[in-house]
């Protein structure tokens, strides 16, 4: 059979079948994929993978369990955790509301008060650090000048070490939750606000009956989210307090390094393995809500 | 000009009130630094809230590599560039070409590589430095600009795609059927129909990339350990072990290093806020 000579291949061969088109396509999107795919196996998995099998002993366990800086880090984590999380992000709700103000200052104000979210934390925390230095730290100069009394020697009391450490956490955070809850309050209706304010309602009545509502499940999200982030947050503790005095402010991420720097990896993998039952659901609960 | 009420001016009070004590908590730290930056070493040390002969000679010392915590100074600054600069081209190109082949092409399996990488997004980075630090000993990878690099994409990466995803979710599924019927490839979609219209969020997704990767320090001081191969933030972390730090230069040092990322931060403002409180909580 001649006669289906082709004069230009585009003119007579049938255009492809959708499904043909859709599988050339599928290809394209699997060669896409490849290079995230690739990162993921061998930074991702194969990392988590020889990690558990280095924490695969019962003994270190057993020895973890009978350190009692594990026990203070789980502790510190916790209080971390339930103090600094709900503080910081009641600070931001509040202060989501201060900054959705139009007024001038407060428009420049709130430019400036992104600044700990953009600028990287060592220097800060360093800077925090060294003005609460006992001996030569601006803080204790001051309250020198002012009362004539040596002031605390912030960092080397546990109890007021951590606080601190909580402190630098909620300062280097703060700004980004304040962002996030700003947008939310921006995504209220106004003439929700209208109406409420015909009815007379009082800006408490306000917040409770229209803010609020509008606003819980960003609010709780913000927390999960911010729940699993500090429990990463490594440098609020180590480069305030390296986790002293006497290893008495360790956090489970701080701890992980500190059982690393000792070469005692297995334990280092160990106390990473303890923190997994309080990540791992907080991490399937976000999943769901975000990919929604 | 109109007298304020007694109710304005009550309002205004308390709003000061309020902003005060934000300015002040806000500020005070870049403050310290800033002030210490600016003054002569018995200044520093002496407590004052302004030096009483304001120098930039820290500066001088610091560019100048004048001080022997400060031999690499630049060698430093410009490993951090590089890294940083890398880890944003190569998390744009991993996480554009993965957003696009679950977005637009509808790749099977996409919605699995969706959640495998919310999922590295939400264990947090600290947890997973241990077994990394590992892992690239195993490759051979430590104290190799590499470590850093592959280790800040994998961390960038699974956030990037999700923004990038969200993002080309909403753009409209008519202009890539147009596209296919006018004839245009996977490829010519990609390049002509497809990046164009992302620029914004692959700005603000560059942007993260490289603000995070030049910001790090936990796995920067893991992977890397030469003198003339560490990141800027390592170095300053170094200071903190020697007993007879120079804190005025510490201080330089450390506002120099922290000046990029402001700037950018602010450069970038528009797309970053965007694509950052779009992407980081859906409600």
């Amino acid at each position: 059979m001649t006669s289906l000579t082709l004069s230009s291949p585009q003119d007579t061969i049938p255009r492809k079948p959708w499904s043909a088109r859709l599988s050339t396509q599928q290809v394209w999107g699997l060669a896409l994929l490849t290079p995230y795919m690739l990162v993921f196996l061998a930074f991702v998995v194969y990392p988590v993978c020889y990690g558990l099998w280095l924490a695969r002993h019962p003994a270190s366990y057993v020895a973890l369990y009978h350190d009692p800086i594990f026990a203070r880090a789980a502790v510190n984590t916790l209080i971390f955790l339930i103090i600094g999380i709900n503080f910081k992000m009641l600070i931001a709700l509040f202060l989501s509301g201060f900054f959705v103000n139009t007024r001038t200052w407060i428009k420049w104000l709130s430019v400036l008060f992104i600044l700990p979210w953009a600028v990287p934390s060592i220097p800060t925390i360093l800077s925090v650090r060294f003005m609460f230095n006992p001996e030569w730290g601006m803080v204790n100069n001051l309250i020198f000048r002012f009362t004539g009394e040596d002031g605390p020697n912030w960092l080397n009391d546990p109890t007021i070490a951590l606080t601190m450490a909580i402190g630098m956490h909620i300062w280097k955070s703060l700004p980004f939750w304040t962002l996030i809850l700003i947008t939310g309050r921006l995504a209220i209706p106004d003439d929700q606000f209208e109406a409420a304010e015909v009815d007379g309602a009082s800006p408490w009545q306000k917040f409770r009956y229209v803010t609020w509502p509008s606003m819980r499940t960003l609010y709780l999200t913000c927390t999960l989210l911010s729940m699993i982030w500090t429990l990463g947050d490594f440098n609020s503790v180590y480069l305030l307090t390296g986790g002293g005095p006497a290893d008495l402010t360790h956090v489970l991420a701080t701890l992980g390094i500190r059982y690393l720097r000792l070469d005692q990896l297995d334990l280092s993998m160990a106390a990473i393995v303890c923190a997994l039952p309080l990540v791992l659901p907080l991490v399937y609960v976000m999943m769901k809500r975000l990919s929604r | 000009m109109r007298m304020p009420t007694l109710r304005e001016v009550g309002v205004e009070a308390r709003l000061l009130l309020i902003g005060i004590p934000v300015f002040i908590w806000t500020m005070l730290p870049l403050y310290h630094l800033f002030l210490f930056a600016i003054s002569p070493k018995q200044d520093a040390f002496a407590g004052k809230l302004w030096p009483d002969h304001p120098t930039l000679h820290n500066f001088g010392i610091v560019f100048g590599q004048k001080h022997y915590f400060l031999r690499d100074f630049w060698a430093q600054f410009w490993n951090s560039t590089v890294i940083a600069l890398s880890v944003g081209v190569l998390t744009l190109v991993i996480a554009t070409a993965a957003a696009f082949a679950i977005s637009r092409l509808r790749v099977r399996g996409g919605r699995l590589v969706m959640n495998l990488a919310l999922f590295t997004y939400f264990i947090p980075a600290a947890f997973l430095a241990v077994p990394m630090y590992r892992t690239m000993g195993n490759y051979g990878l430590l104290n190799n600009h590499w470590s850093l690099i592959l280790a800040m994409v994998t961390i960038a990466s699974p956030y990037a795609i999700w923004v990038l995803k969200q993002a080309s979710d909403k753009l409209p599924v008519e202009l890539d059927e147009a596209a296919i019927m006018d004839g245009a490839t996977t490829p010519q979609l990609f390049r002509l129909v497809y990046l164009p219209l992302m620029l914004p969020s692959l700005v603000a997704v560059g942007a993260y990339a490289v603000l995070l990767a030049w910001n790090e320090y936990l796995y920067a001081f893991l992977l890397l350990s030469k003198d003339t191969e560490i990141t800027l933030p390592v170095a300053l972390g170094n200071f903190l072990a020697a007993d007879d730090s120079p804190w005025e230069l510490l201080m330089t040092t450390g506002l120099i290093y922290a000046l990029p990322p402001a700037a950018m931060y602010y450069a970038f403002k528009r797309y970053m806020v965007g694509g950052l409180t779009a992407g980081a909580v859906k409600s």
